[in-house]
């Protein structure tokens, strides 16, 4: 029987260039990088075509915030798994972007080892 | 909140931020009020407009050279102007994102404006009294700069 492992699929939305590429560089798991959007409308419109299965999601963008794009992606597919990486330190933002669909919540700043820790947590969910 | 209180709220996210992001502390300098004068700029600026339970702005200036190691210690390799100003954006929204967990849920942040150049000034109200952090990084000196009513 021949077993195949999941790969699971990447994009990251944020308005700042310098943390897209951070955390493209920075996740080292068994993760495809697919693509990266400045703002949550930009994400709509490229969620069909990349298809991720995994998202990183700021909350504070121009255009779309994130809380309001975590909606509808979770509304187009409940099994996206989407991690907050927010500055907003908050408890009551967490509590927010979780219940509307987002499965975990990092705040800015992180460290490459605190980025990789809460993806390979939400891809544990 | 008292403006000791404030004061402590950004000082303990500035050596966060340097710690966490660039594994290199920096070192804050005694806080001021920058009474009758403008605070000083350096090359790049972020701005935060701050707006429902306080009004006001938080700002990040610091020079070129500051930018481009932060950078590199990022892993960085492109040190374009859009990305030094990208940098210095997101900087001065963390610190401010960060308050939010003292300030509260409605203390209210705008993305950030970014200006290029050390003869711009922050607009603030007349007679506004700002406080001034300076932030020692390395051999570099950058400032951080706070008014909220």
């Amino acid at each position: 029987m021949q077993v195949t492992a999941v790969v699971h699929r990447l994009m990251v939305v944020d308005d700042s260039n310098v943390i897209r590429r951070r955390i493209e560089r920075a996740q080292d798991l068994e993760v495809e990088f697919v693509g990266a959007a400045r703002n949550g409308r930009e994400a709509l419109e490229m969620h069909a075509a990349l298809r991720p299965t995994l998202v990183t999601m700021d909350l504070t963008m121009p255009e779309m915030d994130g809380a309001e794009c975590v909606a509808k992606l979770i509304e187009r597919d409940p099994d996206l798994r989407i991690l907050v990486v927010s500055a907003l330190a908050d408890k009551l933002t967490a509590i927010e972007a979780l219940e509307k669909g987002a499965r975990g919540f990092l705040c800015k700043p992180f460290t490459d080892r605190q980025l990789n820790e809460a993806l390979q947590k939400l891809i544990n969910t | 909140m008292s403006s000791e209180a404030e004061v402590t709220v950004f000082l303990e996210s500035v050596l966060n931020y340097f710690s966490t992001t660039v594994q290199q502390a920096a070192v804050c300098g005694t806080p001021f009020l920058a009474i009758d004068r403008i605070p000083e700029l350096s090359d790049f600026t972020g701005m935060i407009k701050i707006s429902g339970k306080y009004e006001g702005i938080v700002a990040f200036t610091a020079p070129k050279s500051m930018l481009c190691v932060m950078l590199m210690r990022m892993q960085e390799t492109d040190m374009c102007q859009e990305n030094l100003c990208d940098l210095v954006g997101e900087i001065a929204n963390t610190f401010s994102g960060n308050a939010r967990r003292d300030f509260g849920h409605q203390f209210n942040i705008s993305v950030p404006t970014v200006s290029i150049g050390r003869k711009n000034t922050l607009e603030l109200p007349e007679g506004a009294r700002p406080i001034v952090i300076p932030i020692g990084w390395r051999n570099y000196s950058s400032s951080l700069v706070v008014y909220l009513q």
